[in-house]
């Protein structure tokens, strides 16, 4: 516990982005093939330093097989309200779960990030007897304490009864039990997040475990019986307040991006493909009257390709699905960033009219049939995945692995770690930067991507920017 | 008075609160609305905590261990606060729309009411109190009315003083001062109300 607030909390988002910028970028990397253990690598981002985009340290883990994926720190900016009565907390600690194993490790980054070391395991049994959970996917910090979303319910296959969030505490770190009360209709799970001073949550749906552990079931999507709706909830009374189905051809809804000023009551979805024409799309959510609306308000089309560019899971279509896997929204709520991790772009819409997201930037990279080099000219396998904006706006970092058993199936011939970062143009374009390529041990796969000190996906924030 | 003052400027005490209702419906009378829930949710839990003893009190023949019993109440309440610096989570599930039960609930947490106890029960001897306290001392032995009214001074202080720091953060000073302002007193809190236990068992 501090004396005075974290100065890497900030009131407002607008107060965040005037903040100094990030000097470490954390990346994930998972051993694909389960050979060795996963590991944290400290990216130096900062500007001049004779390591600048160079792995500056790694802390590999004792265990194999955990697939790490997504992960978040102990604490944030919603720190500063008086009604959590953690105002004193520490941004010290990034919680890393595993995907595959449910266990999760919470990482010291303090004294410096270059000497970051593991803290504590929790080991998955722990999270199985409170919960009844398992796959451990998105963590916030929030009201009660850290915030986890699960994929999983209880048994081997993960399928004995729903999965949801969990709440551990802020600073021992137990596991302290199920959060909902009333989960409605919600029955699968992905991504959530929330408006802290108007107090509801969102959340999305993936798919249950059979359908994504060993890959991606193709009969099961064209079934259309993947994840096609949005939860809205209240956060504090942890109930289920509203669920709306986009249409079962939308299949995949998964990151959920709220406007980060808590007096903007809207926020963006983003769907992976629809099974009608392959398209990819995002939605516009908002509240109004009490009630939750969402509507699809923009789309992004298949490519067409040769047979021979394709793997084998796509030959039957002649096209390229453009797969939207992340987005994410700039902190001052203008530029909503999207990733195509099917065709090898990542597109940067202009969002100052939320329902009428406007295009403004392209970048190419990668692509299952595209595979455009990075300028540097070097190779690029994948596509833009994980994408990650610096609290400024100005740098936009992203990763090339979606999730182990999928990456083999879209990407055939593998799909070696790349980090790659590029710089956001005032008013809107997006070019890649030619001295930013991370160079990571061989064998790995990059996935999420922390920058110091918080970033656009990490931070809640509970006064407006007025 | 003074701490009225104190639990005012206090940003943990809620005044942010009321900055951020009023930003958020960019209006300055969502502020003060706020202000006042923030307010009299922490004068309803001083007289939760003074009320039992006050009627307690009346039990002449008892007023000694009753005394004995408040002041241990106070310090094994500051002890526990000491040793256990930890807000209940039943805190953090109080909606933001219900701030005059979430200050009723903080002020009961961290023990504001139960500290006027002792005072108003008359155990503070002059003797060992500065002359802030004497004054005091000597007002609360008069009657139960005056209880009230220390109650009610303490709550307009508090009000006057979060409302001039919400005030300036909303108008002026902008929301950095927010977490420039705050500092963790925690553990001086709770040493104080070990220390006026202490004090009034002497």
């Amino acid at each position: 516990m501090n004396i005075r607030p974290d100065p890497t909390f900030h009131a407002s988002p607008k107060l965040a982005m005037e903040a100094p910028a990030e000097n470490f970028a954390y990346t994930l990397l998972i051993s694909p093939d389960f050979s060795k253990p996963d590991a944290l690598a400290v990216v130096d981002v900062k500007r001049g330093s004779p390591t600048y985009a160079q792995v500056v340290h790694t802390v590999t883990m004792p265990n194999r097989g955990d697939e790490f994926h997504h992960f978040g720190w102990n604490a944030c900016s919603s720190s500063l309200s008086p009604l959590t009565g953690h105002a004193f907390l520490e941004r010290r600690y990034l919680i890393i779960p595993g995907i595959r194993s449910s266990r999760i490790y919470v990482i010291d980054t303090k004294p410096d990030p270059t000497k970051a070391r593991i803290h504590k395991i929790i080991e998955p049994e722990e999270m199985f007897k409170k919960t009844g959970y398992s796959r451990p996917h998105t963590i916030h910090c929030g009201p009660e304490g850290i915030y986890v979303s699960t994929l999983g319910g209880g048994g081997k296959q993960g399928i004995d009864g729903p999965p949801g969030v969990f709440i551990m505490d802020c600073q021992t770190f137990d596991i302290l039990g199920r959060w909902e009360i009333d989960r409605g209709l919600q029955d699968k799970h992905y991504d959530f997040w929330w408006n802290l001073p108007r107090d509801y949550m969102v959340s999305s749906e993936w798919a249950v475990p059979p359908q994504f552990e060993n890959g991606i079931v193709p009969e099961e999507l064209l079934a259309n019986k993947y994840g096609h709706r949005i939860h809205f909830w209240d956060l504090r009374q942890r109930c289920n307040v509203q669920t709306i189905d986009l249409g079962a051809n939308h299949q995949m809804a998964l990151e959920v991006r709220p406007a980060h000023d808590p007096s903007r009551e809207y926020g963006f979805l983003g769907v992976v493909v629809d099974t009608t024409n392959l398209e990819g799309s995002i939605w516009t959510w908002w509240r109004e009257g009490g009630k939750f609306h969402i509507e699809k308000s923009a789309t992004i089309p298949a490519e067409p390709a040769e047979k021979d560019d394709l793997p084998p899971l796509l030959q039957g279509f002649g096209a390229v699905p453009p797969l939207v896997t992340d987005i994410d929204l700039s902190m001052d709520d203008r530029f909503l960033y999207v990733s195509c991790w099917g065709t090898g772009e990542m597109r940067q819409y202009d969002v100052s009219e939320p329902k009428m997201p406007k295009l403004t930037g392209s970048v190419h990279i990668g692509g299952i049939a595209r595979r455009t080099p990075h300028p540097n000219g070097k190779a690029y396998a994948g596509g833009p995945q994980m994408v990650e904006i610096s609290r400024d706006g100005k740098r936009v970092y992203w990763t090339n692995s979606l999730y182990s058993t999928w990456d083999n199936q879209f990407y055939p011939d593998g799909v070696p770690a790349a980090e790659v970062m590029a710089i956001a143009t005032l008013g809107g374009g997006l070019e890649l930067a030619q001295d930013y390529w991370v160079s990571f041990p061989d064998g790995y796969r990059a996935h999420q991507i922390r920058l110091e000190g918080g970033d656009c996906s990490t931070d809640s924030f509970c006064y407006p920017s007025a | 008075m003074m701490s009225g003052a104190y639990h005012g400027v206090n940003p943990g005490m809620g005044w942010p609160l009321a900055v951020s209702a009023g930003l958020m419906e960019r209006s300055s009378r969502a502020l003060w609305a706020a202000l006042a829930s923030l307010v009299l949710g922490h004068l309803l839990s001083m007289l939760a905590a003074i009320l039992p003893f006050a009627l307690l009190a009346t039990l002449l023949d008892w007023q000694r261990q009753i005394q004995i019993a408040a002041s241990l109440l106070l310090m094994g309440f500051g002890g526990f606060l000491l040793i256990r610096p930890r807000h209940p989570r039943a805190l953090a599930r109080i909606p933001p729309s219900q701030l005059m039960l979430w200050s009723f609930a903080v002020a009961v947490a961290h023990g504001a009411g139960l500290m006027l106890v002792p005072i108003y029960l008359g155990l503070c001897r002059s003797s060992d109190m500065d002359s802030g306290h004497r004054a005091v001392g000597v007002l609360i032995n008069s009657s139960f009315d005056v209880a009230l009214l220390v109650c009610l001074v303490h709550t307009l202080v508090l009000f006057v003083a979060a409302g001039i720091s919400a005030w300036l953060v909303y108008r002026y000073l902008g929301l950095k001062f927010i977490s420039r302002s705050w500092f963790n007193l925690d553990a001086i809190w709770a040493m104080s109300l070990v220390a006026i236990g202490a004090l009034s068992l002497i």
